[in-house]
Order: structure tokens, then C-alpha cells, then sequence
């Protein structure tokens, strides 16, 4: 790892203010430092952000809950009142890597990063959330660009995310064995108005899948899905699955997320 | 005194491992010592047109830089191949040289073409980066299977063979084979795999100009063997002016019997330099530059009647080597697996066939197991393929087959001493509740899920080895083992092995050997490993040969004790030796009833005087002190052997395979510390349900390695398996007087083929290749017909 500057701030003013062309943000460090250690991402200075006290937390309100952006993915995983609202994101949050990760990892740091199968996008979606940045709002439907790419501009922050509590949900993992990351990963969410069916791991980035949404949107139920066959053509193929079963796997886990819900 | 040999003493080094006490290479510093960071080749295969160090030169804190040329130049040799192997023909294997430093070629991606060397780690990374190298790119071979018909790799090695080597008589298995009601026929893959041992390579190089010797702290898990290698081959240094130091090594399974090249550059540079020379591999360099394992391609064949009787055996198997031949990597293939090849059947005729081939990857040897596991899983795939086509029960079939008496004299090579193959068959039927299955099954697809169930009969041949035999065979080496036990004169005892403890607590069990022998209190024993300064020699540890062959060389040593201190004793309670007993740490003449205790024998050994009268308690010609050696050789290997049973679970919507429940019945001979020996199997067998469900080191064709870190080389966590139901039967071996015949590899050899057995029955007898992973178990179960599944 090439030598940095490290600075903590001690509120969003100041992380703004430090922040640089060459600087990035420091929540967990649990993308930031692996990422600087095997010389894929190097900075000048890096601004921690995490003694910035009003970052963390959860706050519950009749039709949202409200996650702070350096609230580890332990925190929420052990939340009471988030158990009892969107019992199904404390359960994502429960299923992230492995507990050194949860308890330095944060949801803030997973959502600025944008992996394409990292488990909070698609809750953002699925519970469709807005992210508070000390600039603006945004919908996650806008938030999430591409692969590693968000709405995010240099030295925005990202403050809290706040979900809209669905009646039901449920977010069914299929997890790489070697990472645990999400082959495919899908957070099925029926709100009032509407359903939807958020998808990580199988495209470069998630998304809503339109198909599956609107057939639940007409029948709640697994037999509404059981025999459906997505296009696989823009999907994510590796060493560790093919397009092919990654767009079965979408299915699957989707007919598992109905059923728990 | 209770004996402790058969007790679960707990471990003496536990302490020192779990309060952060152990020494490792890298937790030694030394003053004034610089780091070293090796540039390594990007390419599978290229010629290197140019190597331009002028601008890493020049970057800041640089003490050195080091290339293939300058180690060219002071005749230092390259890796080698331990074992000569001789093709089918009578020629002999052909190797490529293996320069510590690639000069003129590299052959696979990691291969290092020079040392930066600077006075921090962060200035050798950034000077490391600036050294320039022109590669000319070569295509690579990387397929095992088709690397004979790929471009020439060495110079002068066609077809990129280095060998082709039979055991056994092909016409014996043409008539067996034209005798036969059936032959069943499987073509297997055994896929390669990564040792990952948790602790990565790192050494340390001194030297003291005074002196004029080297000191190499190293993870090595056979140091006296490294400093043998380095001075004879290597040419670093006389080996009296060689000191190699392996302190707690966290881990080898094999990756760290090698001599690598970073031990001999930094051996032969801190002697250049005139200064300590430090690395430490980061994770990547360990996935590409570690030895990997396994890696073959099989077709084999097993001729039948139709009351299942088995009547010849023949595999043709292609191995894979790597890039070049390391120090077990032309044995592991040949001598470590074909004898085993026919498992534990009395199989009339048999053959093995080796193709051993180059290729541009990672150079294949020794893994936990070595050549016993690609052995048994060719042989037990086969049986449990003969039994769904014979329609005979999997384990009658196998009991149908096993040898009726021992000593077992097998068709390849091995008379196995003891054994009682049936009595662990039926023991793990009955642990595993082989006869329940049925209802289990039905209650699984009642949920929609497939079951399948597995079972393989193992063994090994362990105790690695009779000397002469090896030696017979191709070996550069003789495989005995050394210890000393040394008494202090107030009764302490320090026992030096050859032996190398890197997991497998020889400080608990070889003390509690040695507690015994001499009747000395467990605390007052240490045993000292590790350091050529001390102790005699040794072989090092694989093969499970530390207890089968350095635990012996203890016991032998401490005979050797006892029979001193019974001479003492006659003299000085005025017996004969003959009259005096040893019990319990006491030599008691039974006529008199008088007795000395251990310690009072060791304290007149080294005070043998009395003030005031000049008397000795020592008989005349005896010399003073109390310390033995004794030289191991073991007349034969030994043979652990049992049978495991696996039954999986398939969701086959996801292809997920679940491990539901596994049972092993192993017949180790005599256990020591039935705590340690649990570890052991379980280990053997994360690594063996590893190989068969998760692990896989997958090279692209380009030779890129595409597993190369933990985000995608699935290691299996705890998370992964069922609660292991463990049992034994024992048979003591009758080729050691312990009657020990090893347990560190068993779980590792069964597992793979157990598991395997229970996923394609799930499969309905659908060949699939390891590792099962959920994909290829979702793709075959497209190919099922519907399981009555409860869910719409
Ligand atoms: C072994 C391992 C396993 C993992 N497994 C999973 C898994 O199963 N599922 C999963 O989803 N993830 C997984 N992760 C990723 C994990 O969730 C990370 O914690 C997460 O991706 C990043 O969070 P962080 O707080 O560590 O961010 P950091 O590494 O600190 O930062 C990541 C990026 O986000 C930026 N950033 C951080 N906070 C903010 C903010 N408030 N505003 C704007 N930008 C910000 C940083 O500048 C940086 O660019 C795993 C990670 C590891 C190391």
C-alpha cells in the first residue's frame, strides 16, 4: 500500500472541506483498504468520517426508517426496532461477508461503492429509499448508475438512506461460496401501491426486474412466477456462474422471497 | 503412573499459540536487516528480451537488485526434482532446469526474474515497480489434458513429457480384462487445488562475515532436508556453514517441504549484501508461487463378473507437473499413487499408467495426501460406478472384494501388515445408519430435494519409508528418521526430533510417547524441532511419518536410555543388568527389592563420584552423561485404512449441495491422543470435502490464474459442514513397536470420493467433475425427471 494522509473529521463541514480531487471518504474501510492494498485505487488523503457522530444511527417513523450512512452493517443487523419494522433488511444486513466485516463495514460505504453484488442496493430499490447527501435527495432509482457508478459527485457525502417500510418483504441471497458477496440476490418488496422485485449480482447493476414485479403485481403468489424464463443476454457471466443460471437463479430466489414474505 | 500414550493430554502448545506467543519467520527481526520484494512475471510463458534495473536503481532506500543473470554467474543451482523417475521404456524422466531466478525464459505467471532488496518494504514495493522487463509472449499450455499436443515448453522435452511411466504388467491385464462379464469405465478429472496454508512462505536470510554462515529462518517443514538441498544443489554454502531455523510454521499440507527460490536468492544475496535479508509472501504471491496439488486427468478401468468379483484394474492418467519438477512433484504422481491404485480389493491383475507433462502454470507436488487421494478416488469412483451397474449394494460389493487375511499382499507393490477391513465397514454401516437411508431419502423428497448417499473404503500407504525400498525406486534420499533424548543431571529431559511440527502437535504427542517410555513426568519434557543447530538430522514431516517413523526413532532413543540406567543401576545397588526392571521411572533389582529412581540415574551419570572415596557409580568403560541417539528406519510403510460415508442433499432448483451427514470409521493402529488425532481428521476432511464441493484452481488459457484470491478460490468454512461422526476400529501395525500407523492425511484421501459417491447418486449416476458446485449439480439435475416435489 503507497502511504496517505489520514484525517478525521470531526463534522460534515470539514469532511467536505478536506475533501479533494485525490481524496476519498473513509467508513469501514472494508472496500477502501483491500482496494488500496492490492494497488487498485490509491489517494492522497483519506478523510475519515466516522467520528462524525450524526452519521450513525437508525430512526423509525410511521412510514420510514432512517439509517445513518456509518451505521455498521452489525448495527443493523442487531436493530430492535428495524427487527420489527423491515424485519428483512436486518436479515440482508445479517448475511453481509463475515462478522469482522459487519463490524466495521458500513451501509453508507456499501451503497457510495456500487457493487454489482453487494447486498444494499437492493434494498434501496426494493424499499424504494432516498439517499440524503449534504448536497440533495435522491431516489434510488436514479442513485445506482452502473457498475461502481452512482448519481454521487466528487466530495458529495452521503448523510442517511431512508426506506419506506413495505407491508411485506423479503430478501432471498444466493451467495458466491468463495466471497459470499451475491451471485444473484433479490429483495422482494409489496408496498401499498406497488411490488417490486429489486435484483443484485446477475447484471452489472441492479435493478428492478419489470417482468417479475408486474406478474406479482397481479398475483402474490409463486405460481404467478414458477415458470417464468428471463432474458439472460445482459447478464453477468464468470467463472462462478453462467448468464444462463444466474437469470434461473433470479427466478428462484424471487419464488423463495415470495414465499417468505 | 498411568500411562499417557492413549489420553487426551492437552496440548503443551497451546499457551504459546493462543496468547500470541508463537514465533514465527516473520515475527523475527533482526538489526539492520533490508526487505526484499521479488518482480515476478505478468506472463505464462515469454522470453525475456530485456531487463532494465536503471531507473529501480536509482529509486530511494534501493541496497540491491538482483537478476538471473548475476545468480548465472555465481553458479547457483536451481530447484530440483527429488525423485528420478524412469519412463516405461528405461529412459530416464527429462527435467528443465529451474533457475531460482528466470534469466532467459519465464514459465508461468509469478515466476520471479529478480530481487529488489532496499532498506524498507514500502521503498522495495515502489522500486520493484520500476524495474523494466521486455517480454517477448509465448503461447502457453495450460491444459493438463492436452499439453502434449501443445508448443514445446523446454527445450529438448517433446511433447512436454517428462515421463511416461507404468507399474504393473499390461498383458496380465488384457487376459484379466478378456475374462471379464463387464468392464465399467470412468473418465475423472482430479482438480487442482491451492494449499492455502494460513500462514504464508516468508524467510529471513543472515550471514556473519566472521563466520562466514548463513542463517535461514524459513516455514519450512523439513529444515535439516532444506539445508541438504540448498548446499548440495543449490550451492549456497557448505552445509556446515548453513544453519536453517524453522520456528512455528502455521500450516504446509506439503507446500512447504520446497526449497523455494526466495530461500535460496535470499540465502546467496544476504552473503552478497553482506546484510539480513527479510520477505514475506503477501496472499497473491502465495496463491500463485505455492506449490499447487492434485491435477489429473484419468481414464480407468475396471473388469467385473457378474457376481461383482473384480478381476483387473488399469488407469492411464495424465499429471500434471506445472512448470517445472519440484522436489515430490515427479514421486506424487508415481510411487505415492500408483501402488494404491487398486484400493483395498484383491484385484488380481493391475496396471497404472503416468504421463507426467509440463505445463505454464504453478508447479504441481506433494498435497496433503499426495497421489493417495487421485489414487482412491480413481479406484473408489469406479466401485461405486460398478455397483449401480451390477446392481449390487455398495458396500456388500466392496466387502465382496476385500482382502480375507493379512498380512495383505497386494499386486502392485504393498504387503499391508494388518487390517481388518470388514469390522470398519460394518462399524461406519453402523454409525452412519447405512440401513436407515431409505427413510431419510423419501423425507428429503417428500421436501422436494434429492438425496443421495456415498460411501469409499481407503487406504494409505503412510510412513514414508523404508529407505532402501525408496532409494530402489528413484529416491535422493533415505527417509528415516533421528531423535535424541538428552537428560539433564536434575532429571529434565529434551528430546530433538527431525520431526517438524507445523499443526500437528508433536510437542503434546511425541512427549507423551517419550513420558512414558522414561517414566518422567509429562511438564518435565520438551521436544525441540526445527533448528539444524539442534539435534542430529531429520527428514522432516509428510507422508504421515512423524510418528510412524520420528515417533519411533524416540522411543528408540529412550530404550536406549533405559538400558544405560539398568547398568548403572546393577553397579550401583551391586546387581546385574539382567536382574534390574524399569517401571514407572524406576529400576528395581527384583532380588533386593532395592531401587533408583530415573533422576538419581541421570544425576550420578553426570556427578559419577562420591567425596572422599574414588568410586564411580558407573561401570567400568561406561561414559558419563545421559544422552542417546537413535536412527529410525522402518521396514515397511504403514496402512491406515477405514471407510467413510457422506449423504448430500440437492436442492435442485439451486443445484446447492448440502453435506447432511458424514461418518468416518478409521483404523489408525494405536492412538496416541485421540484429541489430536479428531483434529487431525477433521482437518483432512475440510480439505477433502473441500476438494470435492468447493476448491478449485482454475487457469485460464492464457495462463492467467483466475482463482487467484479468497474472493474466488472458495476455501470451505465451518459454516459448510455437519457435525463429523468419527469412530475407529484398531489393528495395531506390526512394523513398529507402538504399533502406529498415522492419521494426517486420512481425511483428505476418503473424503473426496465419499462425497463425490453421494452427489451423483443423488444425481441418478450422473458423472459430474469436482468440484460439485451448484451450477454444474443444477445443469445435471435438468437432465432428472421431476422428483415428486410437494411444493406446486
Ligand atoms: C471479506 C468481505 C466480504 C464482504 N461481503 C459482502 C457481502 O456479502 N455483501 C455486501 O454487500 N458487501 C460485502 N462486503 C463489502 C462490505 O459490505 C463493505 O463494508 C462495503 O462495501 C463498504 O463499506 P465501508 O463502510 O467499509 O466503506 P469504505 O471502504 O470505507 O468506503 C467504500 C467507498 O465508499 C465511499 N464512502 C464511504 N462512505 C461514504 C459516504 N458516507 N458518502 C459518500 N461516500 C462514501 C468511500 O470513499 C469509498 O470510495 C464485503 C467486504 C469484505 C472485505
Amino acid at each position: 500500500m503507497k502511504n496517505f494522509n489520514y484525517h478525521s473529521a470531526k463534522d460534515i463541514k470539514e469532511a467536505s472541506k478536506l475533501s479533494s480531487s485525490n481524496s476519498a471518504f473513509l467508513a469501514g474501510g472494508m472496500t477502501t483498504i483491500p482496494s488500496m492494498k492490492l494497488g487498485l485505487a490509491s489517494y492522497k488523503d483519506l478523510i475519515d468520517i466516522k467520528n462524525i457522530k450524526k452519521l450513525s444511527g437508525i430512526k423509525v417513523s410511521s412510514k420510514s426508517v432512517t439509517i445513518g450512512a456509518t451505521t455498521k452493517h452489525v448495527e443493523v443487523a442487531n436493530s430492535k426496532e428495524l427487527k420489527k419494522t423491515i424485519p428483512s433488511l436486518a436479515s440482508l444486513a445479517e448475511g453481509i461477508g463475515d462478522p469482522q466485516v459487519r463490524n466495521r463495514g458500513t451501509i453508507g460505504g456499501s451503497i457510495a461503492n456500487n457493487d454489482p453484488s453487494a447486498d444494499y442496493p437492493s434494498a434501496c430499490i426494493a424499499l424504494n429509499a432516498t439517499i440524503h447527501t449534504n448536497d440533495r435527495k435522491i431516489e434510488a432509482s436514479k442513485f445506482f448508475k452502473g457498475m461502481f457508478e452512482t448519481a454521487l459527485k466528487k466530495g458529495e457525502l452521503i448523510e442517511a438512506i431512508e426506506f419506506q417500510i413495505p407491508e411485506k418483504s423479503s430478501y432471498q441471497k444466493h451467495p458466491n461460496p468463495a466471497s459470499r458477496y451475491a451471485i444473484v440476490g433479490v429483495y422482494v418488496a409489496k408496498h401499498k401501491k406497488d411490488i417490486n422485485v429489486a435484483v443484485t449480482g446477475a447484471k452489472p447493476c441492479v435493478y428492478n426486474d419489470k417482468d417479475l414485479s408486474k406478474a406479482l403485481s397481479n398475483n402474490f403468489s409463486t405460481s404467478a412466477i414458477q415458470n417464468m424464463e428471463l432474458d439472460s443476454s445482459d447478464m453477468n457471466s464468470d467463472i462462478h456462474a453462467s448468464a444462463e443460471y444466474r437469470a434461473s437463479l433470479v427466478v428462484t430466489q424471487a419464488k423463495k422471497a415470495v414465499d417468505a414474505c | 503412573m498411568a500411562s499417557l500414550v492413549g489420553s487426551r493430554v492437552e496440548r503443551k502448545e497451546d499457551k504459546r499459540f493462543l496468547t500470541g506467543k508463537g514465533r514465527y519467520t516473520s515475527d523475527i527481526n533482526l538489526a539492520n536487516q533490508t526487505y526484499a520484494i521479488f518482480v515476478r512475471s505478468p506472463h505464462a510463458r515469454a522470453q525475456i528480451k530485456k531487463l532494465d534495473i536503471s531507473k529501480a536503481q536509482k529509486s530511494s532506500g534501493v541496497v540491491s537488485i538482483l537478476t538471473g543473470s548475476e545468480i548465472a554467474e555465481d553458479k547457483i543451482g536451481g530447484l530440483i526434482a527429488g525423485w528420478a523417475i524412469r519412463s516405461e521404456d528405461g529412459t530416464e524422466m527429462k527435467c528443465p532446469a529451474n533457475p531460482p531466478l528466470a534469466k532467459d525464459i519465464v514459465n508461468f505467471v509469478g515466476d520471479p526474474v529478480a530481487v529488489v532488496i532496499a532498506e524498507s518494504l514500502e521503498e522495495a514495493k515502489v522500486a520493484a515497480e520500476k524495474v523494466s522487463v521486455d517480454y517477448k509472449v509465448l503461447k502457453a499450455v495450460t491444459s493438463t489434458a492436452d499439453a502434449m499436443n501443445g508448443d514445446t515448453i523446454h527445450e529438448g522435452i517433446d511433447k512436454n513429457l517428462c515421463f511416461d511411466w507404468l507399474l504393473g504388467d499390461r498383458q496380465k491385464v488384457k487376459e484379466a480384462f478378456e475374462k471379464a462379464d463387464k468392464v465399467i469405465s470412468i473418465d475423472i478429472i482430479n482438480n487442482r487445488l491451492i494449499p492455502n496454508a494460513m500462514e504464508p512462505r516468508a524467510c529471513l536470510a543472515d550471514y556473519n562475515s566472521a563466520s562466514e554462515e548463513i542463517t535461514l529462518y524459513t516455514t519450512s517443514q523439513n529444515p535439516h532436508l532444506s539445508r541438504l538441498i540448498m548446499s548440495a544443489f543449490g550451492n549456497v554454502s557448505p552445509e556446515h556453514k548453513l544453519r536453517v531455523v524453522a520456528p512455528d510454521v502455521g500450516g504446509g499440507f506439503g507446500s512447504k517441504i520446497n526449497v523455494y527460490n526466495e530461500d535460496i536468492v535470499c540465502s546467496w544475496a544476504a552473503k552478497k549484501i553482506n546484510r539480513a535479508i527479510k520477505w514475506v509472501a503477501e496472499r497473491s504471491e502465495s496463491f500463485l508461487t505455492d506449490i499447487h496439488g492434485r491435477d489429473h486427468v484419468t481414464h480407468a478401468e475396471l473388469a467385473v463378473t457378474n457376481d461383482g468379483k473384480f478381476l483387473g484394474f488399469k488407469n492411464e492418467t495424465i499429471a500434471n507437473l506445472g512448470a517445472y519438477a519440484r522436489v515430490f512433484g515427479t514421486v506424487t504422481p508415481t510411487y505415492l499413487f500408483g501402488p494404491c491404485a487398486t484400493g483395498v480389493y484383491e484385484i488380481p491383475a493391475a496396471y497404472s499408467n503416468v504421463k507426467a507433462v509440463f505445463t505454464n502454470t504453478a508447479p504441481v507436488d506433494a498435497y496433503r495426501g499426495a497421489g493417495r487421494p487421485e489414487a482412491t478416488y480413481t479406484i473408489e469412483r469406479l466401485v461405486e460406478k460398478a455397483s449401480m451397474e451390477l446392481g449390487i449394494d455398495k458396500t456388500e460389493l466392496r466387502m465382496k472384494n476385500f482382502p480375507t487375511a493379512f498380512p495383505f499382499k497386494q499386486t502392485l507393490v504393498h504387503t499391508v501388515d494388518s487390517g481388518d477391513y470388514v469390522a470398519g465397514m460394518e462399524k461406519a454401516k453402523q454409525m452412519a445408519d447405512y440401513n436407515g437411508y431409505e427413510a431419510r431419502r423419501k423425507e428429503s423428497e417428500s421436501k422436494g430435494k434429492l438425496r443421495g448417499i456415498g460411501v469409499s473404503s481407503y487406504f494409505e500407504a503412510c510412513g514414508i519409508a523404508p529407505s532402501a525400498a525408496v532409494m530402489s525406486l528413484g529416491c535422493g534420499v533415505g527417509l528415516w528418521e533421528s531423535a535424541e533424548v538428552r537428560f539433564n543431571p536434575t532429571g529434565q529431559v529434551t528430546v530433538y526430533t527431525g520431526s517438524h511440527s507445523h499443526g500437528q502437535s508433536h510437542q503434546t504427542t511425541f512427549a507423551q510417547i517419550a513420558a512414558d517410555e522414561l517414566g518422567v513426568p509429562i511438564e518435565n519434557i520438551d521436544i525441540v524441532h526445527g533448528d539444524t543447530d539442534k539435534g542430529t538430522f531429520g527428514m522432516g514431516t509428510y507422508g504421515s511419518r512423524s510418528l510412524t517413523v520420528g515417533g519411533i526413532a524416540i522411543v528408540n532413543a529412550c530404550k536406549k536410555i533405559v538400558e544405560k540406567g539398568k547398568r548403572v543401576t546393577a553397579k550401583m545397588l551391586e546387581s546385574s543388568p539382567d536382574d534390574v526392571e524399569f517401571k514407572d521411572g524406576e529400576f528395581i533389582v527384583a532380588k533386593s527389592n532395592k531401587k533408583k529412581t530415573i533422576g538419581e540415574i541421570a544425576f550420578a551419570c553426570y556427578l559419577p563420584g562420591v567425596r572422599d572415596e574414588m568410586k564411580s557409580p558407573l561401570p567400568e568403560g561406561e561414559e558419563p552423561g545421559l544422552k542417546e541417539t537413535a536412527f529410525f528406519d522402518p521396514s515397511n510403510f504403514s496402512f491406515p485404512a477405514g471407510t467413510h460415508i457422506a449423504e448430500v442433499e440437492i436442492d435442485p432448483e439451486t443445484g446447492e449441495v448440502k453435506l447432511e451427514k458424514y461418518t468416518a470409521c478409521d483404523d489408525f493402529g494405536r492412538i496416541i491422543n485421540p484429541m489430536i488425532v479428531e483434529g487431525q481428521v477433521h482437518g483432512g476432511l475440510a480439505q477433502g470435502i473441500g476438494q470435492a464441493l468447493y476448491e478449485n484452481a482454475e487457469y485460464d488459457e492464457t495462463g492467467q490464474l483466475m482463482t487467484g484470491s479468497y474472493m474466488d478460490y472458495t476455501m470451505p468454512r465451518a459454516d459448510n459442514f455437519p457435525e463429523f461422526n468419527i469412530g475407529y476400529t484398531c489393528t495395531h501395525a506390526t512394523t513398529n513397536p507402538l504399533g502406529v500407523k498415522g492419521c494426517g492425511e486420512a481425511g483428505a484421501i476418503a473424503a473426496p470420493p465419499t462425497v463425490m459417491n453421494a452427489v451423483i447418486d443423488a444425481l441418478g449416476g450422473q458423472e459430474i467433475t469436482m468440484p460439485a458446485t451448484a451450477e454444474k449439480v443444477w445443469k445435471a439435475c435438468k437432465n432428472l425427471k421431476k422428483p415428486n416435489s410437494k411444493a406446486a
